[in-house]
């Protein structure tokens, strides 16, 4: 799309059976100054959004196993197409499940290793900040954003691991703590394109001072997750 | 009726935190043998004929597709139980 025209871009997200984010992520995308576009699980037509968001929540239940049955989804198929041909895709939390079911990104997401559902507000280290979704960030800035899942443990053989940290595809650490077990503190990753990226914890929950993570400057002021959907819009500008 | 059964075991290298959580609740019952626990899953596919080998090898398939994730867990049994009563202990 052409210079200038950031509002005009069109952000899609898509509600599956039992996702809960769905709102929090569109009225993120419409606050970092994109135009969120409801997309639905069952319509294989992604009506030419310029990219797309999964959302965390428990979609089919975490039945079978998180993001399983989702990633069978009509929806599910034109998102692989076009994230292959190039289009940005974020899948948080159960959206990131669901990435990985789909083999858009590598790896899966096992229980929490203490078994308990977690819900804190995380530090995050930034260590790629030039994916189509972090491309607003420092390189190792860290950024405080929600995390909240049961099943955020984030496994993959060795081989994998050393492929996605040789390659630069560690997206996000956790930083001070590891809150599920995750091999080498992996909170995110992104593929080789730097295109699609998915991550445990939730920037769509920091977005907007008063409704956000505690923070230096007041309580609940923190917004460092907006720089996901600005940076999304300007990666669009400069494709 | 017939009723294929499939196995989906976690991967040996890949952690299991609900076995582990399993292993660790069974001395407190006084169930001190057991030194270790591992969970898995067990699916009953029920077909309106016969269990066919065409039958045995969609189910295959069906398992490495959907029932399990290669990544983190393997297919441990695809097999005819129509035999079986459904759930029964071996």
């Amino acid at each position: 799309m052409a210079a200038g025209t950031l509002a005009s871009a069109r952000i899609g997200v898509i509600t599956f059976p039992g996702t809960l984010d769905d709102r929090d992520a569109a009225r993120a995308v419409r606050l970092a100054g994109g135009e969120p576009v409801s997309l639905f699980h069952a319509d294989g037509d992604l009506q030419g959004v310029d990219a797309v968001v999964l959302p965390g929540g428990f979609s089919y239940g975490d039945y079978l196993r998180a993001g399983a049955i989702s990633r069978f989804a009509p929806a599910m198929d034109a998102v692989v197409d076009a994230a292959r041909g190039g289009m940005p895709v974020l899948g948080i939390c159960n959206g990131f499940q669901v990435l990985t079911e789909a083999h858009l990104l590598p790896g899966s997401m096992i229980k929490n290793d203490h078994l308990h559902f977690v819900c804190r507000e995380q530090v995050l280290a930034v260590e790629n900040a030039s994916t189509a979704w972090t491309n607003r960030y420092e390189q190792g800035q860290h950024i405080t954003i929600p995390l909240k899942n049961q099943d955020g443990q984030f496994v993959a053989d060795e081989r994998t691991l050393d492929e996605l940290e040789g390659e630069g595809r560690v997206a996000f650490r956790y930083v001070g703590t590891n809150p599920n077990g995750s091999r080498r503190d992996i909170a995110g990753i992104t593929n080789a394109a730097c295109n699609v990226v998915g991550l445990m914890p939730h920037p769509e929950h920091a977005v907007e001072a008063g409704f956000g993570p505690e923070a230096a400057d007041g309580t609940k002021t923190g917004v460092d997750g907006l720089g996901f959907f600005t940076s999304v819009l300007a990666a669009l500008v400069h494709a | 009726m017939g009723r294929v059964v499939v196995e989906v075991m976690p991967k040996p290298e890949i952690l299991d935190p609900q076995g582990k959580a399993v292993v660790g609740a069974l001395p407190r019952l006084g169930f001190t043998q057991f030194s270790g626990a591992r969970q898995g899953k067990r699916f009953e596919l029920e077909v309106d004929g016969e269990v066919t080998p065409e039958v045995l090898e969609a189910a295959r398939q069906a398992a490495e597709t959907l029932l399990s994730n290669p990544i983190i867990e393997d297919v441990v049994r695809v097999a005819d139980a129509s035999e079986e009563s459904a759930g029964a202990v071996a």
